[in-house]
């Protein structure tokens, strides 16, 4: 298959390409939530995103919960942000991170107004905000500025053995076009680790992924109670045949294809070594590693499912694939892209890459995934430890 | 053509059931997707989509090898065509 130099995106004021073209509705902690909703609900094609925290966070876990929610309003698929949060500092601080992008972004704080008078002239700004982004127009991009993340789950081992690989040959078909790609999931990786590090592209690049898997191997030796039986693989993955994490780890790691990774990446952090394919450091949930995924830039997502995952995300389109034919069959309107013809050995594992690079660009184009026409909006802040 | 059972590399002594599912004593192909050779195995057990039969007789310590590399320990004896899952393979780590 020739594969198309180009896809139809939102040229952002920095450079990047966006596949969507939200106006967020950004709360900074828990509190906000409520008044971020309401926004939305006055100013139609506003979108909120909740979440659980942003109170008394600190150190480590407090920047993370920055970078994440800077990395969000900064990302291409947003146009423009409305930040809302309870004190003027934090949620100025948030306005700045994303202001650099030179997208228009105002922040608002409750202390001192309350939620009404916030709701009020917030949603006068956010309704500024979507009558302009609404007159942008998709404009022919370059193939390389899709950054593409990956994350499987509700994996069996059907992911395994062909919708992993299926991504694997996507990548190994993208990266020469000068594409971003990003695979995370440091805890599904136990049992792989030592053959992943030999695909750093540097020496460098290697260490750095050991020591990030150690750490976190550490962590979990430190506070499992039993083996993790019960967590790693889950329930859905051992009804789909899946008997360890050992053998978890080595279908999940099909997902890279032949690519070898530049850098590893702090949850959230931004790539910065130019193309091809990092290494985040995440956890292997879901809704928080595409969180994560998103809030370092990327703008558009892989996901393959065994048994049937069903998430996505508010601001980047989650694209499923799945290999298993019980699964197309029980849960269809969740799978964009169906490659379980491999198994039944009608189709390659080229075809099916040639077919998720079409179902991909579609997507990218403006075509709503299933997670979006469905509705899933999953937005999960990773939290590293208890707040002060 | 159609195949029954899908082993990942030459190395591996089990094998993933790729169709709804297989019953005692059936007659299976198996494609070895490594080499894209075949071979065929007579099942002992019914087995399910997804999961894994054993291609050789396992006995306890044994080591389960998929896409070429350990995958687990056998925590008890397992016989050629037999099911392959979590009361019989554990794993090393953890």
């Amino acid at each position: 298959m020739e594969i198309p130099k180009s896809f139809l995106g939102y040229k952002r004021e920095n450079g990047r390409a966006g596949t969507r073209n939200h106006v967020i509705i950004l709360p900074v902690d828990d509190i906000s939530n409520a008044c971020a909703e309401a926004v939305a609900n006055n100013i139609k094609g506003t979108i909120a995103l909740p979440h659980s925290y942003g109170r008394l966070q600190f150190g480590a876990d407090l920047e993370l919960h920055f970078r994440t929610m800077i990395g969000t309003g900064c990302n291409p698929n947003v146009a423009a942000v409305i930040v809302i949060g309870i004190e003027p500092k934090w949620t100025k601080k948030i306005v700045d991170g994303i202001a650099k992008t030179g997208k228009p972004v105002e922040g608002f704080h409750i202390e001192r107004t309350g939620d009404i008078g916030t709701v009020m002239k917030a949603s006068k700004k956010a309704q500024e905000f979507v009558m302009w982004a609404s007159e942008k127009q998709r404009e022919e991009c370059p193939i390389s500025d899709l950054w593409i993340s990956v994350k499987c789950g509700e994996s069996d081992t059907t992911s395994g053995l062909a919708s992993n690989p299926t991504v694997g040959n996507l990548m190994d078909k993208l990266e020469p076009l000068g594409v971003h790609l990003c695979f995370g999931e440091t805890s599904e990786l136990t049992g792989a680790e030592k053959v992943c590090a030999t695909r750093g592209a540097t020496k460098e690049a290697s260490d750095k992924f050991m020591k990030t898997w150690s750490a976190y191997n550490d962590f979990i030796l430190k506070e499992a109670t039993d083996d993790l039986s019960e967590s790693q693989p889950t329930a859905g993955n051992i009804a789909g045949g899946l008997t360890t994490i050992e053998e978890k780890a080595f279908g999940n790691f099909q997902k890279i294809g032949n690519c070898k990774f530049v850098d590893v990446l702090e949850p959230a952090e931004e790539p910065k070594k130019g193309k091809g394919l990092y290494f985040m450091d995440t956890s292997s949930a879901a809704a928080e590693c595409v969180t994560l995924q998103a809030a370092a830039g990327f703008n558009i997502h892989l996901f393959p499912t065994g048994q049937g995952n069903i998430v996505g995300n508010p601001i980047e389109p989650v694209v499923k694939l799945t290999a298993n034919p019980l699964t197309v069959k029980g849960m269809g309107e969740h799978i964009d892209c169906d490659v379980s013809k491999i198994l039944s050995r009608e189709m390659n594992l080229s075809e099916a890459g040639d077919k998720l690079i079409e179902t991909t660009l579609r997507v990218a184009n403006g075509r709503l995934t299933c997670a979006e026409a469905l509705g899933h909006k999953e937005f999960v802040m990773t939290k590293l430890y208890r707040s002060a | 053509m159609a195949t029954d059972i899908i082993i990942h590399d030459e190395k591996d002594n089990v094998g993933v059931v790729v169709i709804e599912k297989i019953t005692p004593k059936q007659d299976c192909k198996c494609w070895i997707m490594e080499n894209d050779t075949s071979k065929d195995i007579q099942s002992a057990d019914e087995i399910p989509l997804g999961h894994k039969i054993a291609m050789v007789d396992l006995k306890e310590g044994d080591t389960i090898l998929k896409y070429g590399h350990d995958i687990g320990k056998v925590v008890k004896s397992i016989k050629k065509g037999e099911h392959v899952h979590v009361h019989n393979v554990k794993t090393k780590k953890w």
